[in-house]
């Protein structure tokens, strides 16, 4: 099913959760909510599962107008960061509710509930807990719980808010390979929220980044990695090296410095320089646009990250790089730098 | 009357149930830092010396017999000192029974109405964020912090001869006060913080978060309420029922006030107790009381358990979150 999202626009008192924001999710997408907290991306989801209503805007599923139903009449499958299970019901209970308190017109008999939750629960693989209760299950383990008895009510959309926000890391991962295949299996439009963009980059097709109540990009997630739009999206995906530098008549300069590099574009004016640490090619003193000394290296697996301070502007701009290991470095060591791939952003403020 | 002091406070403290559970915490977590050995071998540094600590036991054993234990022998002995046949005959007097029946309807009418209006204050504080919902909390609280006879007169100045509905209740033959509803309102009035206050924690804690999963999962409002918020604060409200029960039976000041002491008709149990015992009638007077004490130790027993059952849920809650 397709969810389109309109011109919303949602205030609490002055502060804009959401301003003016559109989204189009096509049918069986995976799409990722990114951004920091108070980016708006909570909200979103709750809107369009109808949890929270906008202040102004529109919300299509499946393009019928869904502002005139409510959350339970939007057959919308919502799955809460701290899981929000019954606690005072069982497994197998938490699963069959959805089925449970349709209208008596609709509902299933017994048997066939019983079956439907047996079989979600072994899509879960979890059925050997159906008779546990909440309290005794792990934190991964309730979360999929969650999911299943979302799924119970076979919804038109999957909604997700930082599904893995509450657990630890080595669960996190696993969590998230698994909910990318079962994606795969199910093909239900879905949409999850997260603040964490290895998650986002990992499991979504799609990701949107959002900041302040914006959308600053939506694109897959190599574009969003390799093209970010806008600084923020630089800034917040990948590790990056920002330096400030001025762009005049199509020449760069950091400090005064012209550095051997194409403005690509650039307006004039105050900008800053984004370029990746790994994006950093490393040379002999005297090659390459920047130049530096080696305060620190640390070497794991298969990179060197050093720690360099910029010559110019008085040893000041410490940068983090990360080299291959084919050319060890040594601290206290002039190496000259230049930018393999860089962006150039006009600076806000 | 001091055991029921006793339950009213036992009811605000109920708030604070994090609180206890955190210091309950406490002492194991000083002996994992570390005591220096030396010390642990010479005095246990963490209690006080033996006769100390023999000496604060036994003040506190022999003030709770003096103030509490002293009393309720005294009133099952009372009741008894004429044999027991004397004591049933005491019940069995239509006066007696008459304030019996009483006192049950009253309270079977404001349990019930206080169920239903403290489980919407709980509602409404717990779950929603709205202008003046502190003011809501504190007003919530002024029929503990008013004395109970100023309650009564409050229905008085409303009700009576002389009150503001007065001459229009007259003009209409409603009687409001003297009667069965104005004991029921004064009793209503005096009891309302019991089941609010009992539920408005529990329910701040829960969130809405649960019933939030309810209604995405299609629940209409009403199958959310008694599928999912009714069962996560059912002992919270039975022992907000409970404590409002034994506080509705045992009702004395606002009720009198309000009840004009008509004999077999506007009596409560409290209020006979009273009477008979202005005449010299002890057994009768004490039987009675018999009664009430009963129903206070019954609403301790009853009480402990359910605070145990409300315990437990925390733990529940608290345990296996990783």
């Amino acid at each position: 099913m397709t969810i389109e999202v309109k011109s919303i626009v949602k205030k609490f008192g002055a502060f804009a959760a959401l301003d003016n924001v559109d989204l189009k999710v096509g049918k069986g997408e995976l799409l990722a909510l990114l951004g920091p907290s108070g980016s708006g991306k909570t909200t979103l989801l709750r809107i369009i599962a109808g949890l929270d209503w906008p202040d102004a805007g529109e919300v299509r599923i499946d393009g019928e107008d869904a502002l005139g139903h409510g959350a339970s009449e939007r057959h919308v499958g919502f799955v809460f960061q701290h899981y929000a299970l019954f606690r005072h019901m069982t497994v197998f209970e938490n699963v069959a509710f959805g089925l449970r308190v349709q209208p008596r017109a609709i509902r299933k008999d017994e048997a066939t509930i019983r079956a439907r939750v047996k079989e979600l629960l072994d899509l879960v693989q979890l059925d050997w807990l159906a008779s546990r209760y909440p309290s005794q299950l792990s934190g991964g383990q309730r979360q999929r719980i969650a999911l299943a008895r979302a799924l119970a009510i076979e919804p038109r959309i999957l909604l997700l808010d930082e599904p893995f926000g509450a657990l630890d890391a080595k669960v996190r991962k696993e969590l998230r390979q698994w909910l990318r295949s079962l994606h795969s299996e199910i093909h239900v439009t879905s949409i999850f929220v997260t603040h964490d963009q290895e998650e986002a980059l990992e499991v979504a097709n799609r990701v949107v980044v959002m900041d302040k109540g914006h959308i600053e990009q939506i694109g897959t997630p190599g574009d969003v990695y390799d093209n970010p739009a806008t600084a923020f999206v630089h800034g917040f995906i990948g590790e990056s090296i920002v330096l400030p530098v001025e762009v005049a008549g199509g020449s760069v300069r950091l400090g005064g410095q012209p550095l051997n590099i194409a403005a690509d574009g650039a307006a004039s004016g105050a900008s800053k320089l984004f370029v990746r640490r790994h994006d950093m090619q490393i040379g002999p003193a005297g090659t390459g646009s920047l130049e530096g000394a080696v305060r620190h290296v640390r070497s794991f697996g298969p990179i060197q990250r050093a720690e360099i301070a910029l010559s110019g502007g008085e040893g000041k701009t410490v940068i983090e790089i990360d080299a291959p290991r084919d050319r060890e470095l040594q601290a206290g060591e002039i190496i000259g730098l230049q930018p393999r791939r860089y962006r150039i952003f006009a600076a806000q403020d | 009357m001091s055991l029921q002091t006793s339950l009213i406070s036992r009811a605000s403290a109920l708030p604070k149930y994090a609180a206890t559970t955190d210091l309950a915490i406490t002492p194991p977590a000083r002996e994992a830092a570390g005591r220096p050995r030396a010390a642990a071998a010479s005095r246990d540094l963490r209690s006080e010396p033996g006769p100390v600590r023999f000496i604060i036991i036994a003040l506190a054993v022999s003030f709770l017999t003096i103030f509490v234990v002293l009393p309720l022998v005294v009133v099952f002995a009372s009741a008894f000192s004429k044999g027991i046949i004397a004591y049933f005959a005491a019940l069995a007097e239509p006066e007696a029974l008459s304030a019996i029946k009483l006192t049950l309807l009253v309270a079977a009418i404001s349990v019930a109405l206080n169920l239903v209006f403290g489980v919407i204050a709980a509602w409404a504080i717990a779950k929603f964020e709205f202008r003046g919902k502190t003011f809501l909390i504190t007003l919530i609280d002024l029929p503990f912090s008013v004395s109970p006879v100023i309650s009564g007169l409050v229905f008085v100045l409303l009700f009576g001869a002389q009150g503001y509905f007065g001459t229009w209740l007259q003009a209409r033959d409603i009687h409001i006060l003297f009667a069965v509803p104005g004991i029921a309102l004064a009793t209503i009035f005096v009891t309302f913080p019991f089941v609010a206050r009992s539920l408005i924690p529990l329910m701040q804690e829960q969130g809405t978060q649960e019933e939030e999963a309810a209604i995405s999962l299609g629940a209409s409002g009403l199958q959310t309420f008694f599928r999912v918020t009714l069962p996560n604060i059912k002992w919270g409200l039975l022992y907000g029922v409970l404590l409002c029960n034994a506080r509705a039976m045992g009702e004395f000041g606002a009720v009198s006030v309000v009840s004009g002491h008509i004999r077999g008709e506007t009596n409560t149990m409290p209020l006979l107790v009273e009477i008979l015992y202005n005449e010299y009638q002890f057994v009768a007077s004490f039987a009675i009381a018999s009664l009430l004490a009963m129903l206070a130790l019954i609403t301790l027993v009853v009480k402990t358990v359910l605070e145990q059952r409300l315990d437990e849920g925390q733990t529940r809650d608290d345990s296996g979150d990783h």
